[in-house]
């Protein structure tokens, strides 16, 4: 019928609808609207770099102006992805340098960034601003160096967590004197003692609208007061190295410098803290709501101290050392906590060294009715305890548990631990994100495929008993998107019987599995619409008898069809071309 | 298939024994099968193929603990700031001086470029302009008027390559290449 507005209204009304899930449903209303909404697309977030070409992406929005792409498995994170595996940026840089000249955001996660590919985008994109490169690797300072010289607005530079080849620290005198534009800048992971103090110094001081900033290790504490007074406007901030000899006189220009930033809400770095400078801390701790400890390995008087000069927090990421005494005290303190990561600070110790266990991870959710996001190592866990947080705490959203020792039974009862995760999955309805570990049979499965129905990502470890498991993930959990699994006893019958489910998941990892290569090659044969690789660093898969089980397995729904930048470990099951591989 | 039906095996046994059992009952079993689960990863994880043959498994003593790649799941970013701190180094290199009789003055390196001894025995022969010799397990360096030994964190004087790697750069305090009869004495083996 004709009730319908002119392009530019529909146009002006999209323009209000920011979210990709929104603007994916708006498209498919009609055919005009697919027209107009593609025009005017202006954000793409591209969750698998190969689900996807170039092409096909700069085909049907030719208006991009911000574009997220994330490239290698999260188990890359844990070095079970081997270098080389693939998740090159430079093909997309290569062809939105042509289609997209007002491009001005890229932002990378677990991507291969190479210099020449910061040098094209320094050189490509006139009104560059924003460069996040989160997890990534293949760079040097060089590469960072073209990007500061050339980028003329440039926004924010996020280097976070990525590793960058060191080669000097005078990348940063690069940007010229006329750059006054940084709102964010976060080079905390440069190694080098080198950076160019001087040149970062003077950089800071003539941006006034630097807001985010955070230092490497190489940054020495009697540094900090110098950046600090050249901006109090920061409203993030991350350490270098926070240790020295107690001076007078450079704790109270420290504890002024942070004083005189009214607007600092997030901490983070402290690398080597020396506990006796963290008092400096406390004139801007009521308004903290991000804290980052996790590098600092101060003990939990010291953390217990602090932590209880932040009433506002909102998230905290901390090693052990806090212990079961330090999160008790946590909980009663800081009553808007939503966020909480206990990393471990001896993980391959074989004994505990501290003393954390789940006591304080109860005791957190017993205490603070907000929080709905946890990564916790810990080296004992019971089913009891799993009840209780899950009985405590149902707006959980995301609930990560690593138990050091694989395997580890319910320390109580020596049970399976089916019973407390289920009661997660049962309790939690939100539950989003899920990672198990300890002692765990087909069971626990059964409860998440019957409960986890909002549940989009699974990592599972050392679980299960049969395919049965496998089965009630990949028929129950209408929700999932990435599953990830890595040595469980899952073979061929599940993933076969399964099969559609994959093509309504981004992608599938199954590592130390027991899936034959024979199953891989059906996959590949009977879903054209799925991307099926297998990876062995030993020998060709098919070398083998086709019964015996593959090394690693990838598999991820793609309308590109195989990738052709494999290396020669990685083997695509797509009929076509691996015979001619 | 052997590898995947060894683990089957594994499974249906504890399985068994939760079955006759109460639960809370032979705790022992249910770490020896731990630990052969874990030794089976971790040689899955040494590359060794899928469908080798597990009985050395079977018989052999429960292994010490062996670190299973990739985990506990933590990013090696994060990996290497403890193993940082562990070593007492600035930045992210492992320093130490290297010294040799005779030379007058000290060199430094970080330990941490290299990836094995090799690697770090050829450097050390750049820098100072000399050859190591053979390494034997037995017998030390042959073959040179040299040994390359260094401190570890007691304060003992070790010949370098007589324990792993990743056990060296994290207890080696300094390097010192002996010469002469000093070299020669650790290299004959007491």
């Amino acid at each position: 019928m004709a009730y319908s507005f002119p392009d530019e209204v529909l146009e002006h009304v999209f323009s209000f609808i920011q979210s990709d899930k929104d603007r994916n449903a708006v498209s498919l209303v009609c055919k005009s609207w697919y027209e107009i909404e593609r025009w005017c697309r202006r954000k793409v977030f591209i969750g698998n770099c190969y689900a996807v070409s170039p092409r096909m992406v700069i085909r049907r929005f030719p208006e991009v102006r911000s574009i997220k792409l994330k490239g290698k498995p999260h188990f890359a994170d844990f070095n079970l992805v081997p270098d080389g595996w693939g998740g090159y940026v430079l093909p997309w840089i290569a062809e939105m340098a042509g289609a997209y000249p007002w491009l001005e955001e890229i932002r990378l996660k677990r991507m291969v960034v190479t210099d020449e590919s910061l040098e094209l985008i320094a050189k490509s994109f006139k009104n560059f601003k924003v460069l996040v490169l989160f997890s990534c690797e293949g760079f040097s300072t060089d590469g960072l160096a073209a990007i500061a010289a050339s980028c003329k607005n440039l926004r924010e530079l996020d280097l976070r967590e990525s590793e960058v080849d060191d080669l000097s620290g005078h990348w940063l005198a690069h940007f010229p004197e006329t750059c006054t534009s940084l709102v964010s800048l976060n080079i905390s992971c440069l190694r080098s003692d080198e950076v160019s103090f001087s040149a970062l110094e003077r950089l800071v001081g003539r941006c006034p609208n630097l807001r985010s900033l955070r230092l490497n290790r190489a940054v020495t504490l009697d540094k900090i007061a110098n950046i600090l007074r050249r901006a109090p406007q920061l409203v993030d901030f991350g350490t270098g190295y926070y240790a020295a000899e107690l001076q007078p006189d450079v704790f109270s220009n420290l504890a002024g410098a942070f004083s005189s930033c009214k607007e600092l809400k997030s901490l983070s770095g402290f690398w080597d803290v020396v506990p006796a400078y963290l008092p400096a801390l406390y004139s801007i701790c009521p308004r903290l709501t991000s804290l980052n400890l996790s590098y600092a390995t101060i003990q939990s008087p010291d953390l217990i101290k602090l932590v209880s000069h932040c009433p506002r927090l909102q998230r905290l990421l901390v090693l052990d050392y806090v212990e079961d005494s330090g999160l008790e005290e946590l909980a009663s303190s800081c009553k808007d906590l939503q966020e909480l990561r206990v990393f471990p600070s001896d993980p391959f110790g074989a004994e505990p060294n501290v003393s954390l266990t789940e006591q304080g991870l109860v005791a957190v959710s017993l205490g603070c009715p907000k929080l709905r996001s946890v990564l916790y190592f810990c080296r004992r866990m019971s089913n009891a305890a799993l009840v209780t947080i899950a009985q405590n705490r149902p707006n959980l959203t995301r609930f990560r548990l690593c138990i050091i020792e694989p395997k580890t039974p319910d320390y109580l009862t020596l049970e399976p631990l089916d019973v407390g995760f289920g009661a997660i999955v049962e309790h939690c309805k939100d539950l989003s994100r899920l990672s198990l570990s300890g002692l765990l049979t087909d069971h626990v499965f059964e409860y998440i495929g019957t409960y986890g129905k909002k549940l989009e990502m699974l990592s599972v470890a050392f679980a299960g008993d049969s395919d049965l498991g496998l089965h009630h993930v990949l028929s129950g959990c209408e929700s999932l998107r990435k599953l990830e699994i890595r040595d469980c006893p899952f073979g061929d019958k599940a993933l076969l019987a399964n099969a559609a489910k994959l093509e309504t998941m981004r992608s599938l990892w199954m590592s130390s599995c027991a899936v034959s290569f024979g199953a891989c090659k059906l996959l590949g044969q009977k879903m054209p619409k799925l991307n099926v690789e297998v990876i062995d660093e030993t020998e060709p898969p098919d070398s083998r008898p086709e019964s015996c089980p593959v090394d690693k397995l990838y598999i991820y729904r793609s309308v590109a069809g195989p990738r052709f930048d494999m290396p020669p470990f990685v083997w695509t099951m797509d009929e076509a071309v691996r015979i001619l591989h | 298939m052997e590898g995947s039906v060894g683990y089957d095996n594994d499974l249906n046994l504890r399985a068994t024994e939760l079955r006759l059992g109460l639960p809370g009952t032979e705790p022992v079993s249910i770490v020896r099968s731990n630990k052969r689960s874990l030794q089976q990863v971790a040689d899955d994880d040494c590359g060794v193929n899928g469908c080798k043959s597990d009985d050395q498994n079977e018989t052999a003593p429960p292994p010490p603990k062996a670190q299973i790649v990739g985990w506990p799941p933590i990013r090696s970013y994060r990996k290497n700031n403890i193993q940082t701190k562990k070593n007492e180094s600035e930045g992210g290199g492992i320093y130490v001086k290297v010294s040799m009789d005779g030379a007058p003055y000290l060199r430094k390196i970080d330990l941490k470029i290299y990836s094995g001894y090799p690697e770090l025995l050829q450097a050390i022969e750049n820098m100072f302009k000399f050859t190591i010799g053979e390494y034997s397990e037995r017998e030390g360096y042959k073959g040179s008027d040299y040994a390359p030994t260094y401190e570890d964190k007691d304060g003992d004087w070790m010949l370098v390559g007589d324990v792993p790697w990743e056990m060296f750069i994290t207890s080696c305090k300094r390097l010192r290449i002996m010469k002469g009869s000093e070299a020669r004495g650790l290299g004959c083996g007491v």
